[in-house]
């Protein structure tokens, strides 16, 4: 399986040097390494979901706990959190960090993820979600460091697109 | 039953513990039983409720959380049995108060008023500890019994469909919420 592990370990060693010490997620193909690196860490608290949303309550949980966590999803995910990020995310001021994979753009191969990749930045612009695409692995550490402190300073949820260049190699 | 004589009975096990409660009329009740610092009441996000609950858990586990759900919340959220389940902090209660409807909104049965189990459903999900209880004695022997076990539990309360007048209060949404945050952090 050609996903990156060399990008999933920056990714992983970025969220570890924010201080990042719950990840939920729900398994999807270009997170696996992540998600490994994550349950392989006894650091570190991996919350597997049954859906998506499950993952905005419990970082505005572990937020107001004084504890800082991070959300591992697809673009799937997002779309299936939108009423935990409209009604508890904004209306609580929760800062959430997502790390979203951006299944269904250039070079998708899968006909399943294209309806989700064509809808990810306009729910995004929508949700008034600050975001910004992840391609090159020399981006990582300084954009998921600015992106939780805009997270923690706007006390609103900040996304990060993890584009095919960065998460898979063919 | 009902909710807000429940809610009476285990007020002193409640202010022991972070509390989280779903929306609406379960809100008003116990603000007006004694708003606490480590009270929080979310008052929309229907489902996410024991999310937040297991999140907090999670964070700290020296904490006890009990988490007061309603039937029409978790209903929209039975993943979140399997999570709670899978994670099963011993430091969680779960309280579901089933009055069989969508009170706050006309009171519309919902799947629990046509034989739909939640603690069943809990309980097959793997929380450890679940059970139904109808009388006020029950429920309260039944928290205690939680909170003395220190594992993960469901007690799914029956209660009659009956709420307050009014369910806003007022407390703020972000007062509630920066005063919880802080008493959260300092604790």
């Amino acid at each position: 399986m050609p996903v990156s592990v060399s990008s999933s370990q920056l990714v992983y060693d970025a969220l570890k040097s924010c201080d990042i010490r719950l990840i939920s997620a729900l398994p999807e193909t270009w997170l696996v390494h992540i998600l490994r690196m994550a349950e392989d860490d006894p650091e570190m608290t991996l919350v597997r979901l049954a859906k998506e949303e499950e993952g905005v309550g419990i970082s505005a949980g572990v937020h107001l706990a004084g504890v800082k966590s991070a959300m591992l999803m697809q673009n799937h995910g997002l779309l299936a959190s939108v009423n935990g990020i409209v009604s508890l995310a904004h209306l609580y001021k929760i800062p959430l960090l997502m790390l979203i994979s951006y299944r269904g753009e250039f070079g998708e191969r899968d006909p399943w993820q294209i309806e989700g990749g064509a809808a990810t930045e306009a729910v995004l612009q929508a949700l008034r979600i600050p975001y910004e695409r992840l391609d090159d692995p020399s981006h990582v550490a300084s954009r998921i460091r600015k992106a939780q402190t805009l997270a923690e300073a706007g006390l609103k949820p900040v996304a990060l697109l993890f584009g095919r260049d960065l998460m898979w190699e063919e | 039953m009902l909710r807000i004589e429940a809610l009476e009975a285990i007020y002193s096990r409640l202010e022991e513990s972070v509390v989280i409660t779903i929306m609406g009329a379960v809100a008003a009740e116990l603000q007006s039983l004694g708003h606490r610092p480590h009270f929080f009441y979310m008052e929309h996000s229907m489902g996410l409720a024991s999310s937040m609950g297991l999140g907090i858990a999670l964070a700290r586990p020296e904490l006890p959380v009990i988490v007061i759900d309603g039937d029409g919340s978790i209903l929209m959220n039975l993943g979140s049995l399997t999570t709670m389940a899978r994670y099963r902090p011993k430091n969680l209660l779960h309280v579901v108060f089933d009055n069989e409807s969508l009170l706050s909104v006309g009171g519309f049965p919902t799947a629990t008023a046509t034989g739909s189990d939640i603690a069943g459903m809990a309980q097959a999900a793997g929380v450890p500890r679940a059970m139904t209880v109808t009388t006020i004695s029950d429920f309260t022997t039944a928290v205690d019994q939680a909170l003395e076990a220190r594992e993960l539990t469901t007690i799914v309360a029956k209660v009659e469909p009956r709420g307050p007048a009014v369910y806003l209060t007022d407390l703020g949404l972000l007062e509630n919420r920066f005063e919880f945050a802080r008493a959260l952090r300092a604790g």
